[in-house]
């Protein structure tokens, strides 16, 4: 007490009881919310647990190395009803995976070309992209997954009448069938040559910009990089006497046979997460252009900037510091809403779940799977959006 | 799907609420809220279907009202759940329904792991295969490569799967959670094939838009014996549930019908008295909890097995199934009574 200067005066001793310590009531408060919310859980664990046990059914995450027993229409993993209900639950989640990732990449890029479309000076475009995002942000998503399915897909010819596209392709209501590769002796070199080319590439757009930063000079970047991507491969193709033949769809006694197909299940929910999506991804890209001062463009129009190069280069990177973070709860909604999947029997995670569930009446556990697995799927999303943001934050000096 | 998860959730937390609330007795419970809660399927016409007035009818269906009747003398003492195939089982492990009478196969699985009790089998059913005449098909061995709809979460899904390995036969599951997805499928010739139980096909290719075009294949793949399921743990409950079935046989067995059961109760045949409980000093129904008069109430609500059978699925309603096993012992088929008395 001997020193004279002090920053923070002396506490001064509550002259009433402890009860009216602001502090101690608010930590008593926390306390007591803590225990009930502790007792809680325990009842509700402990009552399932006993009810559980009464009922004779037996509990434990035991039966997911069990046989499935099950086939499952499409798969990106090797399966056959010998596997396990593991994998098979594996099998839904990539399901899960594929249509989620396909669907954000294909809303994202629908959904920026449909936000700047409404800001077009062009009056068909503005109103044309002011019509899209109208009809698809204001249907229920699962009308719109029915609407292909049912509407669109389920109308197209039966497989012995599929409709031939171009390049052996086929259409029919069991969904398009195309060509598969067929990799033979000596295609690893033109895969080699093709990592090589993207390698190259990602040299050579550094390059070019540092070059550009140095002297001011624009390397034809686009151009270089795709003569390498594809012409590097097409050259190895050509050197190792075309090893890439193509298994090309024939007509069967029930369906096309050989080549690859793609469902009705998978492009109905993909068409619909997408186009649903990018509707809200539209406003969000408007807004976010919208957010960017009208002095900007304004300003590199005066320099002489081009209006698409000014779009690229002056209001998108600073739209999307306003576009990211709500465009990252765009994407955990489309990753949620594609368990509508069930709907239209798209083996996602939780239509094999739920497949799962009823074989083995494991609900509690099958349950708490599919949330573990949506919470981690969404906490990814959003880590890796918070990452990017980052990134493209403003950058104050 | 988020309202999925919710209901299941719900339901365990009912599980967890009704730990110590729910009694072993779920007679009690019945006689208490007044009626018999009974899960149903969510449309298959002549087992479980809703007309359009939302009044239930259907073999199933007969089997609730039977319940109802033996315990409140009142047929029409019965709410109904529609389940899907999925949902069934949750819907009776948590107590949402007294019984399940749902076109259920009886499985060891079913009847041990899932903690049911299944006991008599009201329908015995085989798992059949139905095509478009046009594809010129003619056994199932044939159907290598095709796409067969199936209800997901059956028995039949897992028949299918082992039918197809078993004879090195290919074939695209085509799989819905809803009964009436997979018809829909079906009929707008997203697969090839159809597959449930041959009771099940006969009822769905009346409501195709063109049922005439439309085959059963000879091939039975399947045991497929079902019947009404109820929760372990409540003896006094199952013994309702599976007599009341019993006394539908006995029914038919005796010739006691819906018209002549007043008449019958004078039959000078002592093991028809005794049915009827008009011997002197039974205790025919008090035993189990119900009145005398049980079997009685049973026969006047919805007649005897062979009259259920005719009304709804059999020669006297439109989808006209053979009585094949299902006929009484005595006639050829295996559907039999342990003795009333």
């Amino acid at each position: 007490m001997a020193i004279g200067v002090t920053t923070t005066p002396e506490k001064s001793k509550p002259s009433g009881s402890i009860m009216n310590d602001p502090q101690v009531r608010g930590i008593f408060y926390q306390v007591i919310t803590v225990v009930i919310l502790v007792a809680l859980v325990y009842w509700i664990a402990d009552n399932t647990i006993q009810n559980l046990k009464r009922a004779n059914i037996a509990s434990g995450y035991g039966f997911l190395n069990g046989r499935a027993g099950f086939d499952v229409g499409q798969s990106l993993i090797a399966y056959t009803s010998d596997s396990t209900y593991g994998r098979a639950l594996v099998v839904g989640f990539f399901n899960t995976l594929l249509v989620a990732v396909t669907g954000i990449i294909t809303a994202t890029i629908i959904g920026f070309v449909v936000g700047i479309g409404r800001l077009s000076h062009n009056w068909l475009i503005a109103k044309l992209s002011l019509a899209y995002v109208e009809v698809f942000r204001n249907i229920p998503p699962l009308l719109v997954i029915f609407f292909w399915y049912s509407g669109v897909l389920a109308v197209l010819p039966q497989p012995r009448e599929s409709a031939a596209l171009p390049l052996n392709i086929f259409l029919n209501n069991r969904g398009i069938a195309f060509p598969k590769p067929v990799f033979g002796d000596g295609s690893q070199y033109v895969f080699y040559t093709f990592v090589i080319a993207v390698i190259a590439s990602f040299f050579l757009a550094r390059y070019a910009r540092i070059k550009q930063e140095a002297t001011g000079q624009r390397f034809p970047l686009l151009w270089t990089v795709l003569g390498l991507v594809i012409g590097l491969p097409l050259l190895a193709f050509l050197a190792t006497g075309s090893p890439i033949t193509f298994d090309v769809p024939v007509a069967g006694k029930f369906n096309l046979t050989g080549g690859s197909v793609i469902g009705p299940e998978f492009l109905s929910l993909f068409l619909a997460l997408s186009f649903y999506t990018a509707a809200f991804i539209a406003e969000i890209v408007r807004a976010g252009i919208r957010g960017v001062s009208k002095g900007q463009s304004e300003a590199a129009h005066a320099l002489g900037v081009r209006p698409g190069l000014t779009t690229r280069l002056v209001v998108v990177p600073q739209a999307m510091r306003i576009i990211i973070p709500p465009l990252t709860s765009q994407y955990l909604n489309l990753t949620k809403n594609s368990s509508l999947a069930i709907a239209i029997g798209y083996a996602d995670l939780v239509a094999v779940g739920g497949t799962i569930l009823n074989q083995t009446g494991q609900a509690i556990e099958v349950v708490s799977i599919w949330i573990i697995v949506y919470l981690s799927l969404s906490l990814t999303t959003s880590l890796l959006m918070n990452w990017f943001n980052a990134r493209m934050a403003l950058v104050e000096r | 799907m988020a309202r999925r998860i919710l209901t299941a959730l719900v339901g365990a937390a009912v599980m967890g609420i009704g730990a110590h609330a729910a009694s072993a007795a779920t007679l009690d419970d019945v006689k208490a809220k007044g009626f018999v809660q009974c899960g149903v399927n969510t449309g298959l016409a002549g087992f479980a279907a809703p007309d359009a007035s939302g009044n239930w009818s259907g073999f199933d269906v007969d089997y609730c009202k039977a319940i109802a009747a033996a315990i409140f003398a009142d047929g029409t003492k019965v709410k109904y759940t529609p389940t899907s195939a999925k949902e069934r089982f949750p819907a009776l492990q948590s107590g949402e329904v007294d019984v399940l009478a749902r076109n259920t196969t009886w499985t060891i699985n079913r009847d041990t792991a899932l903690g049911f009790n299944f006991r008599p089998v009201n329908y015995y059913d085989g798992q059949g295969f139905m095509v478009r005449k046009g594809l010129n098909v003619k056994s199932a061995l044939e159907l290598s490569g095709a796409a067969v709809c199936v209800q997901t979460g059956t028995t039949t899904e897992l028949n299918l799967a082992d039918y197809f390995k078993s004879n090195n036969l290919q074939y695209n599951p085509v799989v819905f959670e809803k009964l009436e997805e997979v018809n829909a499928a079906y009929d707008a010739g997203r697969c090839d094939v159809y597959t449930t139980d041959q009771s099940g096909l006969y009822s769905l290719r009346l409501t195709l838009s063109k049922p005439d075009d439309h085959m059963i294949l000879p091939e039975i793949i399947s045991k497929e014996p079902l019947g009404p399921a109820v929760r372990q743990g409540d003896d006094q409950w199952f013994d309702i549930v599976s007599w009341v079935h019993y006394a539908l046989i006995q029914a038919e067995e005796f010739g006691v019908t819906q018209a002549n059961v007043e008449e019958m109760k004078k039959s000078p045949n002592p093991d028809v008295q005794r049915f009827l409980g008009v011997e002197a000093d039974s205790k025919i129904g008090t035993d189990i909890g119900l009145t005398n008069e049980w079997a009685v109430n049973i026969i006047k609500a919805v007649g005897n097995y062979g009259e259920v059978f005719d009304r709804n699925i059999g020669a006297g309603s439109p989808l006209k199934i053979e009585r094949g096993l299902n006929a009484l012992w005595s006639k050829g088929g295996i559907q039999y009574a342990p003795p009333v008395r």
